[in-house]
This record gives structure tokens, sequence and C-alpha cells, in this order.
């Protein structure tokens, strides 16, 4: 089988500080895999860095294409890879308001990224963001509402169902539950696991919060100091941790 | 269909000042398609934490335990995913689920990740549910609300939804009033007598009579004995 | 008339102009930076298309300006008054007999020919800016040909008013590439825009000049359970009966009586002129 996504080697570094270093993994299709590490270890960088969002300062990030196979996406062509980041990848970002459009229509957020590849008909485009809000939990009568008339979880639902609308294969999560409520945090989780199953999708999920974690993520990746100090399946990661960091970590967390 | 070649696990508590604490040294076991192994052992000897190894929830220090041709003290956190989802099923001592989710979805889950198709799924689940005596109008609530018996109950119910070729049972027996522990057992034996590989901890010695081919002590692999 | 360079601007100016347009010209739709310069009118009043007009203007030249269709709006009178001084050239008020044309939001209804040059007044010229403020990501936009946000804003239409309810400027395809903003023109206008003469767009206060050459392939954004209409008032022109011009509502009393008249006053008096007559057709001229 081959890889999702390969990426070798990755490095970006800010100035001569080390935002991320020699980070190394492979993505199987339905994979989902989680990053954890605490407030500057460098798992945004990362996750950005893979994401197109920022160029890394050396590496590889190969991805399957539908189209040509694995192809590396740090030094294909900038349209290719925005036209790659609206169809075949998603990315959720921790705000909503990073990720939505405020000041257009529910329905026209879920509609950009199919009016983006070439979608011209009305009825059919309002049919499916009526179809996705339903699959994410929001009232179809909210279609014409704009996010910012939304709660924060809703936000965030309506955030999900923009980026997935297009059924892309990958989907880079940075702390999708940040900042939610407990209650509404479940209920998101439960949604995206849903989603994943029924969708196949892979997923690179990056949190600080590792009862997520252990929900969503077959596998995990601590980071600590912008390099990787332990990977594993998720359970073994959490149950028995092998790296001092990962042991502190996982110890750290207060227990309900 | 599992077999473990001196096996060993210790923890190293790097915040404690690297303590090393050995658990387990030279595990050697063999088990046939069909066969049912009981662990014995006190308190503490390692029983669980053997389960744990072979289940690939504990890194194994070294030695090797393969469980359907796939080394789990290897393997790739995938391969090990997959083993969990097509060979090898276990019946934990405590119910881990998503809130919000269904029991009826809890325990036809194992089927759905197989690609069993949704309705065939459902229906496995609910008989599974009603052998057990789960009331139906708890079906559509999540277990999370559940007392300890029930939830123990679904946990059992979802282990055995799957006709697994390999599986770990941890207490399947424990607190279980004696209709409910009679039905366990029989699907015990129902699993055995279609092939099933099955290691399995029982407080309860009467049912450990009635399943279990053989037994292990697990107090033979802990690194005291040993040296 | 010696005291000014002709038609205002310095040689070099114009040159630096000329370049922009037909770099406009050669890539149609395409928003060409130039370097702008400060004109003796506060900019909304055409500055941009003044500046266009001056780099294409040559003492041959019959010069025409407009405004909404008319002739004789301050806006159009101030234009014709200052090319007369500036440049000498002649002036007209008839389609027909003008080269070169200024124009502030309207196509003039006569249809124009390859001997003609139409010279827009811009005020924005990017149509995706109400959507996307930042000009780094539209220019990144439009060099990626990334227009689904454009549609975007015609979806939002639908959904809010059951139909694409924008008017004017509305936004068009040029020869299957570039999105561009065709300036205020009543979406009505759009048809005409394949036409035999040549249109430049001067945006002065954004620096921007882009181009259509003749025949180009001008579409108008829609879908395909929407399609886009060229509307007008429901009306025949009150003053010559024409059905097919473009027409303002014009109100006439406080009781609220009304009438509608062609926007382009050339077209209209050409039309009574040879004997057309509206409602009010004798009464009001």
């Amino acid at each position: 089988m081959t890889p999702l996504l390969q990426v070798k080697n990755i490095k970006k570094l800010y100035g001569a500080r080390i935002g991320c270093t020699d980070v190394t993994f492979d993505l199987y299709p339905g994979e989902v895999m989680g990053i954890v590490g605490e407030s500057g270890s460098g798992k945004s960088t990362l996750l950005n860095s893979l994401a197109g969002h920022l160029a890394p300062d050396c590496g590889e990030v190969i991805f399957d294409t539908r189209a040509n196979g694995p192809v590396d996406t740090v030094t294909m062509s900038e349209p290719e890879r925005r036209m790659l980041a609206r169809t075949d990848w998603a990315f959720v970002h921790q705000h909503a308001r990073d990720g939505l459009r405020m000041s257009v229509s529910a329905g026209g957020n879920i509609g950009e990224r199919l009016m983006a590849v070439g979608d011209r008909h009305y009825g059919s485009i309002r049919e499916r963001a009526a179809d996705w809000l339903g699959r994410v939990e929001i009232s179809e009568n909210r279609i014409d509402d704009r996010p910012s008339a939304f709660s924060g979880g809703m936000q965030q639902r309506l955030q999900i169902a923009r980026n997935l609308v297009t059924g892309p294969r990958l989907v880079f999560m940075d702390e999708p539950t940040g900042g939610l409520d407990v209650s509404v945090q479940a209920r998101l989780l439960d949604l995206l696991r849903g989603l994943v199953r029924e969708m196949g999708l892979s997923a690179i999920i990056v949190t600080h919060d590792l009862a997520v974690v252990r929900l969503l993520a077959d596998r995990l990746m601590v980071m600590k100091d912008g390099r990787v100090v332990e990977t594993g399946l998720t359970d073994q990661v959490l149950d028995d941790p092998q790296h001092s960091y990962t042991q502190l970590l996982v110890s750290s967390v207060l227990q309900v | 269909m599992i077999e473990l070649n001196n096996v060993s696990k210790s923890f190293i508590l790097h915040n404690q000042g690297g303590a090393v604490i050995p658990v387990m040294q030279n595990a050697t076991l063999c088990l046939k398609p069909g066969e049912c192994v009981g662990l014995t052992g006190v308190s503490g000897a390692g029983k669980s934490t053997l389960m744990r190894v072979i289940y690939g929830n504990y890194l194994a220090a070294s030695g090797s335990v393969v469980v359907g041709g796939v080394d789990v003290a290897k393997a790739e956190p995938r391969e090990i995913l997959a083993l969990r989802r097509e060979t090898l099923g276990y019946v934990s001592q405590f119910l881990r689920v998503v809130p919000r989710v269904p029991t009826l979805d809890v325990v036809a889950e194992p089927l759905l990740a197989v690609g069993t198709p949704v309705g065939q799924a459902r229906d496995k689940a609910a008989s599974l549910l009603a052998q057990l005596n789960i009331q139906e109008r708890l079906w559509g609530l999540s277990p999370t609300t559940f007392s300890g018996g029930e939830q123990q109950r679904v946990n059992i119910a979802r282990g055995f939804a799957y006709d697994y070729p390999a599986m770990l049972l941890d207490e399947p027996t424990a607190s279980l009033d004696a209709q409910n522990r009679a039905t366990v057992l029989g699907l015990i034996e129902t699993a055995k007598a279609r092939g099933a590989a099955i290691i399995g901890i029982f407080h309860d010695e009467s049912a450990r009579a009635q399943v279990c081919d053989r037994f292990v002590d697990v107090s033979a692999f802990s690194p005291k004995a040993a040296a | 008339m010696s005291d000014y360079s002709f038609a205002y601007l310095d040689e070099q100016t114009k040159r630096m102009i000329r370049r922009a347009i037909l770099k406009g010209l050669a890539v149609p739709g395409y928003q060409v930076p130039f370097a702008s310069r400060e004109m003796p009118m506060p900019y909304g009043w055409g500055t941009g298309g003044v500046q266009v007009s001056a780099a294409t203007l040559t003492p041959d030249d019959t010069l025409k300006v407009i405004d909404q269709g008319a002739d004789d709006t301050t806006n159009a009178v101030s234009i014709r008054k200052f090319f007369e001084k500036t440049a000498g050239v002649d002036t007209t008020e008839k389609t027909a007999e003008a080269s070169v044309i200024q124009t502030r939001h309207r196509i003039p209804e006569a249809e124009l020919t390859e001997d003609q040059i139409l010279v827009y007044q811009v005020p924005i010229p990017e149509p995706l800016r109400f959507l996307e403020p930042r000009e780094s990501e539209t220019r990144k936009m439009h060099a990626l040909e990334e227009y689904g946000l454009m549609h975007v804003k015609l979806y939002e239409d639908i959904s809010q008013h059951g139909a694409i309810a924008t008017a004017y400027a509305y936004p068009v395809k040029v020869e299957g590439r570039y999105v561009m903003d065709p300036s205020p023109i009543p979406k009505f206008d759009n048809p005409k825009m394949e036409m035999a003469a040549i249109q430049l767009f001067g945006a002065g206060r954004e620096q921007r000049i882009y181009a259509l050459p003749p025949y180009t392939q001008v579409v108008s954004l829609d879908f395909e359970d929407y399609p886009f209409e060229a509307s007008k008032a429901d009306h025949p022109c009150d003053l010559c009966g024409a059905e097919d011009s473009y027409l303002d509502e014009v109100i006439l009393d406080d009781a609220g009586s009304r009438m509608f008249v062609c926007s382009d006053t050339d077209y209209c008096r050409s039309r009574r002129e040879a004997g057309h007559s509206g409602r009010l057709g004798e009464e009001a001229v």
C-alpha cells in the first residue's frame, strides 16, 4: 500500500531558532495521527509546514495525488498546491474565524469550495450545503445566517462542513476542540470520529489535549523543543510511555 | 495463533530518578486455534500486564509476541490496528467509549470497522444485547450512564460482536449474576468451537474450570522467580 | 492652447500610459498598474478615464464625453471642456461622429465601429475586492485563476434576494481567463462589450488600466439555473418610444408621476429627429 503522505526530514527554522526539525513519518490512507506537545513544542509549525502554509527549510512532503501518484508538495508549483488545498486537503483552524468567511452566509461558506472547483448550479450547491449542515448537526434553516450569529461550537462544525464538502482525503486539524466547552467538545469529537470513518479520511490532528487524541487518533507523535521524542500506537504511548517527557506529560493530566 | 517467545517487560520511570521496575521476564506461551488458556497467579503477578503486552497496549522490552503472523512487539501502529480490527479481540474490565454514542452502535462498531453492512451489524448487536439481558429501551442511550454491571455486559457484547480468531478476556464473568455468567461462558465456548484462541483471566474458579483447557501461572514469568 | 502640453499631460507621462494601455490590450482583462498622475479634478470625477483619453487622443480626433449616457451633465461637460481647452480637439455629442468616447457608467446604444475607442472611468477595478480585502491575495487569485469567490458573491445574492441582484458592475470573464469589473455600467450593457471598438478602462485613484481589444469574448458570470439576464425597466422611452434602450426613471412632481426616458441622450434625440415619438413625446421636449 502506498502511504497517502510521506514526510521526510522536515525542518523549519525561525532564524536561528528551531521551529521543528528531523520530522519523518508515513501516513497511510484512513489513518488518524495525533501530534501532542506543549505550547512552543513545534507541533503547529510542523502542521503548517505540512499543509503548505509555511515553506519548510528542508525536507519533503510527498502526497499521493489522485492524478499523478506521489508528488512532493514542497516543490510543486503554487497553483497545484493551492488546488490540492481546496480539493484533496482540508484544514480546520483552531479559531473558526480563521477558517470561515464571517461576512458570507453558512450556505455560501460551504459552497465556496464547490464553486472553486467549477460547480455552477445554484440549486445543487445549495442542496449539498443543506445536506452538510445536517451532517454537522446545524439546522437547515440556518443556511442563510452568517457565522457571526453562530455559537463557537456551531462555527467549528460549520468550518468542518466547509472543509469536507469536496470530499478531501487528508484533513489537517489545529486544536479543533480548543476553546470549546467540554460538552460541545464531546459532540464535535463524536462527529469527527463518525466522519473520519464514514469518509475514510486520513487526518493529522495537533492538540495538547490527550483525551482528544485518545478518542480520535490511531497513532501518536509526541513533540518537544521542535523534535519528535516518541511515536507509536495512541493507547500504547499513553498507557506505556517510554520517553521521560511523555511520561511527564501523561502523568500531568488531571484525573476526572 | 498466539505465540510468545522470551518476552520481557519493564517500566522505566524517568521522572522518578530513572527507577527501573522489571515486571516480566522470559514469558513464553503458545496457543493453538480453539484453545483456551487461563492465566493464574496472585494479584499483581502480571496477568493483566501480559494481556496488555499481547494486545500491543504495553510495549514489550524484548522477545516476540506473534499473533496471527504479526509480531506485536515490532509492528507498525497500522499493522497492530489492523490486527485488532480483524484478528485480536480484547474485553477489558472497563468500557471506554465516546460520549453520546448509543449502546447499539457501540456494540456494532467492531462489525462496522470490518465493513459489515449497517443493518446486519445492528441485528447482531441487538441479538447479543438481548442475550446479555440489556433492556431494549436502553439500546438507544449511551452506556456511559449505565450501572457497572450493565457497562460490563455491553463491553462483553461488543467484544463478541465480531468473530475474532484470537481473544483476550480480562475477568469477563466478574460481578455477573448466575444467568449472565452462564450466557458469557456459552459465548466463550461457542468462540472456542469455531476455532478462536482465547487467553482469559478468571477469578471465578468454576468458570475457569468450565472453559479453560489449561492454565499458565504467570508467577513463573516474574523477574524474582527467574532470579 | 500652446500654454499646455497637448491634452494636459507631458509626453513622458502619456508614453508611460500608452505602454500600460498596450500591455492591457495584449492581456485582455488584466489590470496593469500605472503611475497615475494628479489631475486638476478630484478623484471620483474620472481622473483615470481622463488620463487614458489624454494618452489616446490625437489632434485629428473627435471627442465625445458622456456621464450616465448623457452629454449634458456636469461631469461630461467639464471633461469635454477640459480637452477642448488643453488639446484643442473637436468635440461632438453624436456617437457616430466621435472617434474617442469617454464614458461614465454607460455604453452608448448605437453600435460602435472598428475606428472608435471607448474609454471607461472606473472607480474600483478589482472585482474581488469586496470579498477579499487583501490586494496581495486578489492578485494571487487572478494569477492562479481562483475565481470561486466571485460565484460566492452571486450565490449570496440569490440566497438573499431570490435572484442575482447585482444590477451594475456585473462581473465578467474575459476570453475565458481574467475576471474583470466592467465599471459600474448597468448589466443591460454587458452583452454590448463584445464589440468592434477598442475598450479601455482607467482607474485613477487605484492606479490601474485594463483593456479589451475589438471582438474580445466577454461572458457575464452566472449559474446554470440562474442565467445572466440583461435587464432594463419594462417600459418604452416616454420621449422617443424606443423599446430597446436603457431607461432612466425621472420623478416629475410631488404627486409621484414619473417618466422613463433613454439614458443615452444622443440616441433619444436622434430617434426623435427621425420622427419617433413616445407617450410624452411632443410636450416634454
